[in-house]
């Protein structure tokens, strides 16, 4: 892979950990479309608890980490190194999905 | 956008998770037959950039707030199949590590953003760049436009599942108006970072952008 792209890459996550580190700590709170609809048209009571409410990373927050824009940020930055790794896991598994059928199709 | 448990009954969620399902696989097996090399990190990227975007909340009227989805974007760059993907990577991360999007819904959260989102926005851009001058100016455009009216997709998507099996006894034709009227707002948020994203890859590397009309510029720099 030609040295231009890792660049590319790399300024990319840069922009990404900065997005979801910093930008987020000062995104709104306010309730989004749906949420908002849904109280408006009065069926946001048979909203559930999240089956993992209490996991350490619910709602964009990391648990003990008391500060709401330090939370968000360390969560965001936690998250974006979560989806690299499952991306990673799932795109070259892909490819060599993808490989191995190439392989077993006549030229 | 992302639906909590509770709001759509469960044979109806079971229904558009097979139905998303389905799009994921189709999805792999499209997407398996043009992945290379550098497109695995660059899809990476692009999941990494989609999963932060979403976390910023920006105000679209009093007391209510949008963000991005990305699901055009994704296509844009990646390509519509692998873009289905990339949503669906975010939808999962967030629904298993961030409490963002029940799990029961995840099928639809799925078939809202990454099926309708992505893949139907995607077949809007195309009908766009049909029309337009292959330049990269309307290809930015073009991105923009049909990144909005995705948001509209996924919006009466939602509003679909709702009239099939939503909770609360909300009309859904009130729903069907309520929804349209805040993601048109939404929808030119997501327009707009849309445009100012592929617009500034287009400006560095035009070579990338999986889903560009092939247009006057040179592929490497």
């Amino acid at each position: 892979m030609d040295k231009r792209l890792w660049w590319f890459l790399g300024i990319g996550l840069v922009v990404a950990l900065l997005v979801a580190g910093i930008l987020s700590g000062f995104a709104s709170g306010e309730p989004d479309g749906l949420e908002r609809v849904s109280i408006d048209e009065g069926f946001d009571e048979t909203a559930e608890d999240h089956t993992l409410a209490d996991s350490p990373l619910a709602d964009y927050a990391v648990e003990g980490v008391e500060d709401g824009r330090l939370s968000t940020g360390l969560a965001g930055i936690i998250g974006v190194g979560i989806t690299l790794a499952v991306s990673a896991g799932l795109f070259y598994g892909i490819r060599l999905y993808g490989r191995a059928r190439r392989a077993k199709e006549p030229a | 956008m992302h639906i909590p448990d509770g709001f759509i009954n469960i044979p109806t969620s079971a229904g558009f998770g097979a139905a998303a399902a389905g799009g994921i696989w189709y999805s792999i097996r499209r997407s398996a037959q043009y992945l290379d090399d550098r497109r695995v990190p660059l899809a990476g990227l692009v999941a990494a950039f989609v999963f932060a975007a979403q976390m910023v909340n920006f105000p679209v009227a009093a007391g209510t707030s949008g963000h991005l989805i990305g699901g055009v974007l994704a296509a844009v760059l990646v390509g519509p199949w692998l873009g289905a993907l990339v949503l669906t990577v975010v939808l999962v991360v967030q629904g298993v590590f961030f409490a963002d999007g029940g799990l029961s819904a995840l099928g639809l959260n799925v078939f809202n953003m990454a099926i309708v989102g992505a893949l139907g926005g995607y077949l809007v851009y195309r009908g766009l760049i049909a029309l337009l001058p292959k330049t990269r100016t309307a290809t930015v455009a073009a991105a923009g436009v049909a990144a909005g009216l995705s948001v509209l997709l996924a919006a009466f998507a939602f509003v679909l599942e709702y009239a099939i099996g939503g909770e609360g006894g909300a009309a859904w034709g009130t729903v069907a108006a309520a929804m349209g009227g805040v993601h048109a707002l939404i929808g030119i948020g997501e327009g707009l970072i849309t445009s100012l994203v592929v617009g500034a890859v287009m400006s560095t590397r035009p070579d990338l952008v999986a889903a560009a009309p092939k247009v006057e510029v040179p592929a490497h720099g």
